[in-house]
């Protein structure tokens, strides 16, 4: 089992050197350059030549992906091209931000969704069951920046519960900092929530058609029994890469609602990099993004290996 | 008479949701320490009446009427918590499979103690040394330990006793028995069975025993009942009903396991060239080679079966014969020319010539496609038929089969299984092979629709001088339809020749173990085959048929000759003398290969 678990997180760090290698490819492939967007109208041919040398665009593209990953490695991103910033400086606060409202959002989604999911699934048919579908449903068919601008005009305009931005520096106080990214973190919410009930209640209830769940029946054991005893064990592995992927998604998907509320995450950075053609910074927060990915899903399958009693337990 | 009954049915009818009615006013009396037989083809009832006398219907089920009474109090008047009071604890269940019918993740003590425990019955110490008691009974291999462990840790002979355990830890009056040894091997069976009928007559427990095999239940049954279609057709003491059935069909059943007893094919007098030829092969998974060694011929228009256990290389032989698993060693030739080991590299024309039937009709057919496309794909594809001429041979296909030719339009979910096997059939015979493999193709058909099905392929063989390899546990098949037969015990071929010979004496042990296993039709067979086995050489009992004692005297010389050790005979001796007591081997290849594709998704994310 260690050998396995071993295994799956080798694969995951290959998985990232791999991704950290179609990042860049990527970028070299994005039309346009820095340098012709800074210099503008003084792009003489003397002066582009001259300005790409000095940002190390002349040199071979193999080469500055090596010079590139070494640096980041080393936890060095190099520096903004536009501004001339070190990039860790200005990406650590950002993540430290894009973390706590995907943290936030995660502590209101998954007791909902998870919760209900069982609930849906042990009342499978009635109403609760249905009633929980039809709003997981609508809440998944909306987009997110509607749902954003719903929750702004509801309550930040109409009635002034929340703010309508969630502007906050890292000298906010705590307690002001979770007023603020209230309406986000619904928006998020609402958005992952969908997903992981269905799929809790799925997995579950493809558990209760199993056999030893009818013998679990035949003994005389109460529906509740049954479910927390025989049927939620086994799910456990089928939900738990569920929730990894949606909480992936709350840290990876929020470039979207990071504009709407204007929140200063990652996602507002890489946005602002990617119009400003500022290479470098692209590919940080594309790193980090994927790193924060395959870390979970690494973690899930970990998890999903534990939880079999075939491995946990071997002959 | 009413006094002493434990349980009653009276005109018990049960219908799916949607209305289609599937037990139809039947009425069952069962007395105390009674057994009685539930018999009949599949969706003939029996397991929707053994769940139903536990006041249980299936998701889509319903019980719309008739009384259930057990122990004296009307269960479907009861309250829901009544009733769930009397299950596991008045009237326990056991059930067809038990790898599916134990929690994986939970240990055998725990599932085991969860009803006493729950039902108030004994405190969870009590359940404990109880359940080690039950396991001893049992003869379950450390009955102290053996709770510790987890369902895939034991074998599935051992998980059924300790099914068996479970049921019986409350000490019901009742107990519903749903087919407990169908998915076990002949040899496991046994075992099971003599076990399981030895526990309800130590506790005097009643029971409901359901089952598609009469020899099996003629062995434990007082009386029985015969079902179809979900009505009652004819009920009578076991004895009766094994020798003066009174109704058609009941006749049919009996006439179909008798006609397997006494019935032996020719050996086929044409000495001709061998159309296949497999010589010396081994091959496996991974590094471990699950069939070594095996050779063996077959001529034009023969049946060759291949026998032996779960577990001991027989759908292997056929995986590397097709070239899905390339062999590692040894030749495979067909009609003279040899056969590249992987499917891929095989020509087109070799692929025609050679053709599978599978085991399941269900999953081997394209359940969007219509009969047309799945059997003319085949056509258009080796002999690029214009589209009118592959209408015209699908009906000649379908009419060969036995089909109507309108059937051409359908799919399979219209069809029943025995129909479904028919295509499959129509299928490989529209490639005009000269061998068809077939793969356990009846044992997922009930016996009379089976039996249809072995006669098709016979009367094929004989207008078409098809090759048939035939791979089987079932004895029963293989004495109808094979002419030559070849026993596999753990990937090797341990004894082949004419099916007669293989089948009278003198026996390769092993194969005397896997025919002497075969449930026969007469009430004291089991009684006779124990007696057999556990007597010492030459102070048996009474009804110790000489072959069996001679098979256990060859087996004996065989250990005993140290320059046999380890060799494919002495395995074979080794196997008959320890009558059954080694039940790792059987599971454990299943496990292997799931745990094999546990990480191979694994690498695949």
């Amino acid at each position: 089992m260690i050998r396995l678990i071993l295994m799956r997180i080798g694969l995951g760090l290959l998985t990232l050197f791999v991704v950290s290698a179609v990042i860049f490819l990527l970028t070299q492939i994005l039309p346009g350059d820095v340098a012709s967007s800074v210099l503008g109208q003084n792009a003489t041919p003397e002066n582009l030549a001259a300005f790409r040398h000095e940002l190390g665009l002349d040199q071979p593209a193999l080469s500055r992906y090596l010079t590139w990953l070494w640096g980041v490695l080393h936890g060095d991103f190099g520096v903004a091209l536009t501004n001339k910033r070190d990039i860790i400086q200005e990406l650590a606060p950002r993540f430290r931000n894009t973390l706590f409202l995907a943290g936030y959002a995660a502590l209101l989604a998954l007791p909902i969704s998870v919760g209900f999911g069982i609930l849906a699934a042990v009342r499978e048919g009635r109403l609760t069951d249905r009633v929980a579908n039809i709003l997981a449903l609508i809440c998944i068919s909306m987009p997110e920046f509607f749902v954003g601008y719903l929750l702004i005009l509801n309550f930040s305009v109409n009635h002034e519960y929340f703010p309508s931005l969630a502007t906050v520096s890292s000298d906010t106080p705590f307690g002001e900092r979770v007023w603020a990214v209230t309406l986000p973190a619904i928006t998020m919410t609402l958005l992952v929530t969908a997903h992981m009930l269905r799929m809790t209640r799925n997995s579950v209830l493809a558990i209760m058609s199993t056999p030893y769940v009818e013998m679990a029946f035949l003994k005389g054991l109460t529906r509740g029994r049954v479910v927390t005893r025989h049927a939620l064990p086994n799910a456990a592995s089928p939900i738990i890469s569920v929730i990894a992927l949606n909480l992936a998604y709350l840290v990876v998907g929020v470039v979207v609602v990071e504009n709407v509320f204007t929140y200063p995450g990652v996602g507002q950075y890489m946005i602002d990099a990617v119009t400003k053609r500022d290479v470098p910074v692209i590919e940080a927060c594309g790193i980090v993004f994927a790193s924060v990915f395959i870390t979970l899903n690494t973690l899930a399958d970990v998890l999903a290996i534990v939880l079999n009693p075939r491995l946990r337990h071997p002959r | 008479m009413a006094d002493d009954s434990i349980l009653e049915l009276q005109k018990l009818k049960v219908e799916t949701i949607t209305g289609r009615v599937l037990v139809d006013d039947v009425d069952v009396t069962l007395k105390r320490g009674e057994i009685l037989g539930l018999i009949g083809e599949s969706g003939a009832g029996k397991s929707t009446i053994g769940l139903a006398s536990m006041a249980y219907a299936r998701a889509g089920m319903r019980i719309t009427g008739g009384r259930i009474t057990l122990d004296g109090t009307e269960l479907r008047a009861s309250t829901a918590s009544a009733r769930r009071h009397m299950r596991g604890k008045s009237i326990a269940y056991i059930a067809q499979s038990a790898a599916a019918s134990f929690n994986p993740s939970m240990t055998l003590m725990d599932q085991v103690c969860e009803a006493p425990v729950t039902h108030g019955v004994m405190s969870r110490a009590d359940a404990e040394v109880y359940a080690k008691q039950l396991f001893r009974k049992l003869q379950l291999p450390n009955p102290d330990t053996i709770g510790e462990r987890y369902p895939h840790q034991v074998s599935g002979g051992q998980l059924q006793r300790v099914m068996a355990a479970m049921a019986m830890s409350c000490r019901p009056d009742v107990i519903v028995l749903d087919e407990p040894t169908t998915a076990l091997d002949v040899t496991t069976q046994i075992e099971v069975l003599s076990l399981l009928r030895d526990l309800i007559r130590e506790f005097g427990t009643a029971g409901l025993y359901i089952t598609h095999d009469l020899a099996v239940v003629a062995q434990i049954a007082h009386r029985i009942m015969v079902l179809r279609h979900g009505k009652m057709i004819e009920m009578g003491e076991t004895k009766q009903i094994l020798e003066q059935p009174k109704t058609e069909y009941a006749r049919a059943l009996v006439n179909e396991r008798r006609e397997a007893e006494h019935l032996a094919l020719g050996i086929p007098d044409k000495v001709v060239q061998p159309i296949l030829r497999v010589a010396n092969v081994t091959a496996g998974y991974g590094p471990t080679a699950i069939v070594k060694n095996v050779s063996f011929d077959l001529a034009k228009g023969e049946t060759l079966a291949v026998v032996g256990e779960s577990g001991s290389g027989k759908s292997t032989v056929a995986r590397i014969i097709t070239g899905l698993l390339p062999r590692w060693e040894g030749e495979i030739d067909l009609s003279g020319k040899s056969l590249p080991a992987a499917l891929a590299s095989r020509a087109p024309d070799t692929l025609r010539r050679l053709q599978m039937v599978h085991q399941m009709p269900d999953v081997a057919l394209n359940p969007r496609q219509t009969l047309e496309q799945i059997i003319g794909r085949p056509v258009s594809f080796f002999f690029n038929a214009l589209t009118k001429d592959v209408r015209t041979r699908v009906h000649e296909l379908l009419a060969l089969v036995g089909l109507p030719e309108d059937f051409a339009t359908r799919r399979p979910g219209q069809l029943s299984g025995g129909q479904k096997q028919r295509v499959c059939i129509a299928r490989a015979l529209a490639a005009n092979p000269e061998v068809i493999i077939c793969d356990e193709p009846t044992s997922a058909l009930d016996p009379l629709v089976a039996e249809g099905v072995l006669k098709l392929l016979k009367r094929l063989q004989d207008e078409l001088g098809i090759a048939y390899i035939f791979i089987t546990h079932d004895l029963g098949t293989v004495r109808r339809i094979a002419h030559r037969t070849a026993v596999m015990l753990k990937g090797e071929i341990i004894a082949q020749g004419p099916t007669a010979e293989i089948f009278s004496p003198p026996f390769h042990p092993y194969t005397e173990k896997l025919i002497t296993s075969v449930p026969e039709m007469h009430t004291t067979w089991l009684d006779e085959i124990l007696a057999g086995r556990s007597s010492v050489l030459g102070s048996g009992g009474p009804a110790i048929p000489d072959s069996v004692l001679q098979a256990r005297a060859a087996a004996r010389r065989v250990v005993a000759d140290p320059t046999k050790k380890d060799s494919v005979e002495w395995l074979a001796a080794m196997q008959v003398l320890s009558d059954g007591q080694k039940p790792e081997q059987a599971g454990s290849f299943n496990d292997l290969e799931t745990e094999l594709q546990n990480v191979k998704g694994l690498t695949e994310i």
